[in-house]
Parts: structure tokens; sequence; C-alpha cells
């Protein structure tokens, strides 16, 4: 089985937001969540950098360590997915996450800030593959159908990769000898307590 | 002329060469390694602990990228807590145990006189038996966010689990008002009674009457009950202070803030839940006579005598030696 894991080359990613996008209308995430999200370090100032950044799905995850109903399950793929049928709304994966992906529907109404929605890396939830609760709960479920996330699917400069951890990591350390440089695997070493050398 | 034309045109070359180095320079430099001045990962890490941009999102919270402190806070949460949670409660159980079998009940020495004396008013015994109501629903739900998944979970499986815990979620909120309520009315009518004096420190080289068989002289409200007094104000302070920042995430502070309050939050309540076990076993089991204080609000004077002479002095000189009643208290009183 693959390790499925997401790599934003810094050095490409041009800040189009298409990937935030394209995920908003595959699941038909509401208003107000974001999945995923792109976050431009040193705006305007020379050596800036945009990185795509949602779940990464990532190994020992925090979220799934804290939750307190334990409502956190890793498929055989190594994506971090939940149950919002046992979900309840605490908060607690959302003070342990790295990188801020749980996201709550109604954030500061008395705490009751409904089921936590995250990015699935388009793997859908406990709900039987592609079927229609699956898909109002979770959004769709693109790796049972055999594609990979749209995010990265569409990425203009695919800066965004998804896919097996080692496959990708090859595709970048390619870029990196062939191109002379690269900022490095953003979030790797939180993640997945490695790092890809640049 | 020709001369002054040629010096127009060698001298605007000239300019024009300097100009095309001084363009040409940073961006043959740049060519070499476009990542040699941009921002490096590791190096913002070790800077703040966190990475922060911008985001051309509405949700400008998401601008933050990275904080790894959420693993520090993990460690906090599933190891460091239980172990606090679990010493503090399990040894105040074992001590009181430990305690009742050797000591026993603090009986009255002189027996029951069958004349009363009103110590809490009808106003102040609902505002404590709001708060204490409050306090074990509080406990118990918040009990259940630490030790529910290792505890309970595997007993009643995960829908039962989560049903009940969203349950108790919900009064773990709401019920978080009257409670607050309460805490702040106990601080105001009875914060006259718990100012320490001299008498507290008397009181406490005696072994307050708890350790032995001695009966020190107290006010109103003994250095025991002070203490109690203070734990509740103080303690209820901060759960309440930091469950609301809890409460309503991002109104006060980001991420880091609300580790650091569930951390506050959840040490301090455990350590209240472990000396509220200490309150009760006092006020029930542990002492005669205590409990109808709080249960109709007057005690016998021998108990009055025993345990708080100077008070019963003080309400003896404030309503004469009539203000005692013969049990059971009339209806006039």
């Amino acid at each position: 089985m693959a390790r499925m894991k997401f790599l934003c080359d810094a050095d490409r990613c041009i800040e189009c937001n298409a990937c935030v996008t394209a995920c908003k209308n595959e699941h038909e995430v509401p208003w107000g969540i974001n999945r995923r999200r792109v976050v431009t370090i040193n705006d305007g100032k020379p050596g800036e950098r945009s990185i795509s950044m949602a779940c990464m799905h990532c190994t020992d995850a925090p979220c799934q360590a804290v939750c307190p109903v334990n409502c956190f399950y890793t498929t055989a793929d190594g994506v971090v997915l939940h149950s919002k049928d046992l979900c309840i709304g605490c908060g607690y994966c959302f003070y342990a996450c790295p990188f801020g992906a749980p996201q709550y529907p109604k954030v500061g109404n008395f705490g009751s800030r409904g089921k936590m929605d995250k990015c699935t890396f388009c793997a859908g939830g406990p709900e039987a593959d592609g079927s229609k609760e699956e898909y109002e709960k979770y959004g769709a479920n693109r790796l049972a159908e055999g594609k990979l996330p749209l995010c990265a699917e569409m990425c203009s400069t695919k800066s965004l990769l998804a896919g097996d951890g080692e496959i990708i990591a090859q595709i970048y350390k390619e870029r990196v000898t062939k191109r002379g440089y690269g900022s490095g695997a953003w979030g790797w070493k939180t993640a997945y307590r490695e790092t890809i050398g640049s | 002329m020709a001369s002054f034309g040629r010096y127009i045109r060698l001298a605007l070359g000239a300019w024009a060469f300097v100009l095309l180095v001084a363009i040409s320079m940073p961006a043959a430099a740049q060519q070499v390694n476009p990542t040699a001045s941009s921002v490096k990962e590791q190096q913002l890490l070790q800077e703040l602990n966190r990475i922060q941009g911008r985001v051309s999102i509405p949700d400008q919270r998401s601008g933050v990228l990275e904080q790894p402190a959420g693993r520090d806070w993990r460690e906090f949460r599933n190891v460091t807590l239980r172990w606090v949670g679990g010493i503090a409660i399990l040894g105040m159980l074992a001590l009181l145990v430990v305690f009742y079998l050797s000591r026993g009940m603090v009986r009255l020495q002189s027996g029951r006189s069958g004349r009363t004396v009103e110590r809490f008013s009808a106003f102040e015994r609902f505002v404590h038996w709001m708060t204490a109501t409050c306090f074990i629903i509080l406990a118990v739900s918040g009990l259940n966010i630490t030790f529910g998944r290792p505890l309970l979970l595997p007993l009643i499986g995960f829908e039962a689990f989560s049903e009940w815990s969203q349950w108790a979620k919900y009064a773990h909120n709401y019920l978080s008002f009257p409670f607050t309520i309460g805490v702040v009315l106990i601080f105001l009518m009875w914060i006259g009674g718990n100012i320490p004096n001299k008498m507290d420190i008397q009181w406490i080289k005696r072994g307050g009457g708890i350790v032995g068989h001695d009966h020190p002289p107290a006010y109103r409200f003994n250095a025991g009950q002070k203490a109690i007094y203070w734990i509740v104000v103080i303690g209820g302070g901060l759960v309440a202070a930091t469950g609301y920042e809890l409460m309503f995430p991002f109104y006060l502070s980001g991420i880091e803030g609300m580790q650091l309050a569930q951390i506050v939050h959840s040490i301090v309540a455990v350590l209240f839940i472990a000396v509220m076990f200490a309150h009760i076993y006092i006020g029930t089991i542990g002492m005669e006579g205590a409990f109808e204080a709080m249960g109709s609000g007057t005690v016998d004077v021998n108990w009055a005598r025993e345990h708080h002479s100077l008070w019963l002095e003080e309400q003896s000189a404030r309503t004469g030696p009539n203000g005692t009643q013969p049990q059971p208290a009339t209806a006039a009183e």
C-alpha cells in the first residue's frame, strides 16, 4: 500500500489559489470553511514564498491522539480521516494540529462549533465509498475512483504534489537536482518527521 | 559644432553602458540561486516556533501556516494531565478512606443540646447548592474529556460514548454560567468572614481539631473553611476565565493561548475536584452535626460552641440568649 502525502514545492507556487477553489467546488465545502489555503510568507518582500496547506495526514497524527471520543482513523493508505457521527465538536484536534487543518462550521458560537471538517485527501469518510451520505458529510471520494486529490491534480505549475510519499519525494528531488535549488518540503519535518534533502 | 556632437554621443554612450551594467548585475546574481534570499522553514520555526503569513481568503486566522507547539500540548493532555489528575483525585480518596478508618467521624463531644442557631440563610444555601450541583456535573463531564476515552469508551462503545460525551459537552458549556454566578456570589456573600486573621494561626497550630480531639476557637469560618473559600474563589475564577477563553475561540487569543488556557483549566480543575472531595467528606460523614448547616441551615448550639465558639459568642451578643431556637425550629424563625 502507498503512504499518501502532500508536498508543496514553494519555489513553484504562484499563489493562484486554484487548489483552494478546486477543493471547495469538488467537495461543496460550506461557506466559511477552507480545507485548503495558500499562505504567503514575506508577502511583497524579496524572497517571498507561497505554500498551499491543508491537512498533511501526519504520521502518528496529533488530532487522532488527543480526540476525546477517538473519532479519527488512519486508512491503509496513511490518510487520516474522521467520523462526523462520533465527533462532538470539542475543538481539541484544533489545539493539537500543527497545520490549522480542522475547521468548524460555527466557530465561537457558545462552543457549539458543529462537527469538525477537514481535508480528506479526497478519500471521503467511514460511509460506503461513493455513497450519497459520504458525499454530503465529507465530499467526493476520488481515491476510491483511482484518482488523486483534485487540488494537486489541477495545480497549474505542478507545485502541489499529492500521492505516494516516496514517488512525490522522488519527483521533488529530481526537480531540485535539475534546477539547482529548492526550499525544501514545507511541513514534512513536523508532519512526517522526515525531510527531503534540497 | 561637430566636436560638440561627438562629445554628446560619447557621454550618452558612456551613460547607457553604465546603466546597462547596473541593471544586469542584480539580475545575474538572482539567476544563480533564487532561493538564496527566500524564507526558510526551519529558520522561521526556530525564530518564533510558528510560521505566519498572509492569506487572501476571508479567514485571516488561517494565515498561521505551521505551529508545532501542539505536540507539547498533546503530551500534556495525554500523559501529564492524566498522571496529575489521577494521583490528585485517587490520592485524595485514599487519604480520606485511611483518615476515616483511623479517626472516624468527629463526634459532638458534649452531645446535642436540642437548641439550634441559624448558620446559613436560605439564600446562602441556595447559592451553595446551585454551585455544588453545577460543580459535580462540570467535574464529571470534564473528567470524561480527559479519562473517558481510556476508561469509559471501551466499556460502552463508540456510538454510546460519543452520544454521552456530546450531551456532557453541552452540559459543561451551559452549566458554566450558573457555576460562575455561584462563585461570584460566594465570593461576595462570604468574603466578610474569610479574611485570614491571627485566630487562624492558632487554629492551624492546634491541628484544627481534625487531628486530635482539640477544639480551637474560631469565628464564623475557621482556617480550614477559609482555605476552601479561597480555593473556590480563586480556583473557580481561574477555571471560569480559562473556560470562557476556550468557549469563545479567538476572541481573546490564538491557538497557543487556547493551549495554555486548556492546561490551566484542566490542572486547576483536577486539583479543585480533589479538594472538593475533602470538603464533601468533612461536611458529611467526617463530622457529626456539620451537614445540617447547609441542609436545614441551622446547627446545634453545642456544635457551634465546639467548632465556632467565637462566632457563637458574636451571635449571642447580637441576638441575646433567646437567639437560639429549641428544636424543632418554629415557623416564626
